[in-house]
């Protein structure tokens, strides 16, 4: 090095500065050069190491440096390391370049292929990036693995946000990363794969753990951003069927830093509060970004543990997510989800309604089958005035003006028809009959046989 | 009574009534619980109204349900 070279007409060029009269040790301590003699009040001031800090990224006195040491005589114009007397320690050395190279680069993302990939014991991930020409250390610290979905592999192509800095303890350079991307989502993809594996491995995924849902829930616990699309499509479902449920939100961010532990938390909370029939744990259409909680392995398992039904409703239709395969059953959108987990109150009333046609045609056909039979007994005994007959037949009718009175509807006198078949039991579904079937078609005042001409078809 | 199992409940009558050998009078009196049935399922639907409410959890680990506009 040159300055050692000069250090000697610097030693000779007058006393009173640093390292005068053999004081100097190069090699003294990681402090820089030695302070000037207390008693010597004229020495120029010495730049410590701690003003070096202080005045982050220096700009070497290029002035100076242009200048042949030899022609110095001044030395208030001299610089830290100008000379082997003032030779700054490799220390100040590299941390004035990490202040140098931080302070010149803003962050930025950089391209290139993972190599020598190692997940350190203490958490942090180390590997090199490089390309045909060059190549970088890098460093992701454990605290900013939480914005990657999944550690790279050796050979992926990446891109990779952070800055740029020096690692003095080595004197290397180092880029330190916070965000990564790999060609083809790779990383998500990567993270999708181990996450549905460990779930699968604990049998979370297995088709038999679905849980039906109940058919006429009536609270329903929607785990969702309170202010979001999805909440505001899943009411709009329920007022429109007219359903008779009560929605009860139990906000959660969906998105964001905080999404994971308070969809955690707010999934936790219908477990434990233990009123619900069922659940909605979902959001509305975003990135894949936006949606990434819903991948989280912590999510999973929450909604898989949870103590009611659950639907899981994340995104549009093209969107699939971990806490799909988990719930016990998926829906394309939220608004599908509130579709599957209610039923309108027509539907119901409709459904009401088949049950009370149900038991008037049976209680009919109770009362024309014993009808018949006294009719028969009457011409057997060759006496229909007989006491016994009669008083049967006024028992009888007597059961069937009350199964009529009692009847809500009074179906057939409003001109419905009723089609049995030839047991005498109501066909009320399309799936009792086939084609060219014979059955009774039941209406007011008589019975017509009938038979089915086409292919029955179901209402969707 | 939940509407779910009167609806079950409805389900078992209706079987029982369209089945064979049944006596008039346990006929009859199904048929009245039926009827009782309809009417009670059919009131809570006219009677019911979808509400929204909001889960809310205590410090001591109790919960409130809070309504909010629709």
């Amino acid at each position: 090095m040159s300055g050692g070279r000069r250090a000697p007409r610097r030693d000779a060029s007058g006393a009173g500065q640093p390292g005068v009269g053999g004081e100097y040790d190069l090699f003294a301590d990681g402090q820089g050069p030695t302070p000037p003699h207390p008693a010597d009040e004229s020495a120029p001031p010495t730049v410590k190491r701690s003003e070096y800090q202080r005045d982050k990224a220096p700009t070497p006195p290029s002035g100076g440096a242009k200048r042949r040491s030899e022609d110095v005589t001044d030395d208030q114009g001299g610089y830290p390391g100008e000379t082997a007397q003032s030779a700054v320690a490799v220390s100040t050395l590299t941390e004035t370049a990490r202040d140098v190279i931080e302070g010149a680069f803003i962050p930025l993302w950089v391209r290139g292929e993972v190599m020598d990939f190692k997940s350190h014991r203490n958490g942090h991930w180390y590997f090199c990036l490089r390309d045909s020409r060059a190549q970088i250390r890098c460093v992701v610290w454990s605290r900013d693995q939480r914005g990657i979905p999944a550690p790279p592999d050796d050979g992926m192509q990446v891109a990779a946000f952070g800055r740029l800095t020096v690692y003095p303890t080595r004197g290397e350079m180092q880029f330190t990363i916070v965000k990564m991307r790999a060609r083809g989502d790779g990383l998500r993809r990567k993270a999708l794969e181990i996450t549905r594996k460990r779930l699968e491995a604990d049998g979370l995924l297995a088709p038999e753990r679905k849980r039906r849902l109940p058919r006429y829930p009536r609270v329903i616990a929607v785990v969702t951003s309170p202010d979001g699309a999805a909440l505001h499509d899943i009411v709009a479902v329920i007022r429109r069927r007219e359903a008779n449920v009560r929605l009860v939100v139990v906000p959660a961010a969906v998105q964001g830093d905080t999404a994971v532990v308070e969809l955690c938390a707010a999934i936790e909370r219908v477990s434990r509060w233990g009123e619900a029939d069922l659940a909605i744990i979902g959001r509305g259409g975003g990135s894949v970004e936006d949606l990434w909680a819903f991948n989280d392995e912590r999510v999973a398992r929450a909604i898989a543990y949870c103590s009611v039904p659950t639907i899981s409703a994340v995104g549009h239709e093209v969107d699939i997510s971990i806490s799909d395969l988990v719930a016990d059953m998926r829906a394309p959108t939220p608004s599908a989800a509130a579709e599957a987990a209610v039923r309108s109150s027509s539907e119901l009333r409709n459904e009401l309604r088949k049950f009370s046609m149900r038991m008037s045609n049976a209680a009919r056909s109770l009362v024309r089958v014993r009808r018949d039979q006294l009719r028969h007994l009457g011409r057997d005994i060759g006496d229909a005035g007989s006491w016994q007959v009669e008083s049967r037949r006024t028992a009888l009718e007597n059961v069937a003006g009350k199964l009529h009175a009692l009847s809500p509807l009074a179906t057939l006198g409003r001109g419905y028809a009723v089609a049995r078949d030839a047991e005498g039991r109501a066909l009320t579904s399309v799936e009792s009959f086939r084609e060219g079937d014979a059955f009774d078609l039941v209406l007011r005042d008589g019975v017509v046989p009938s038979r089915v001409a086409g292919h029955p078809t179901k209402k969707s | 009574m939940t509407f779910e199992q009167r609806i079950a409940r409805l389900e078992e009558i209706a079987g029982q009534l369209e089945g064979q050998g049944l006596e008039l009078d346990r006929a009859l009196s199904l048929f009245e619980e039926g009827i009782e049935t309809l009417r009670a399922a059919a009131q809570e639907l006219a009677t019911a109204e979808a509400k929204v409410q909001r889960l809310v959890e205590r410090a001591d680990g109790s919960f409130d349900v809070l309504d909010r506009d629709l």
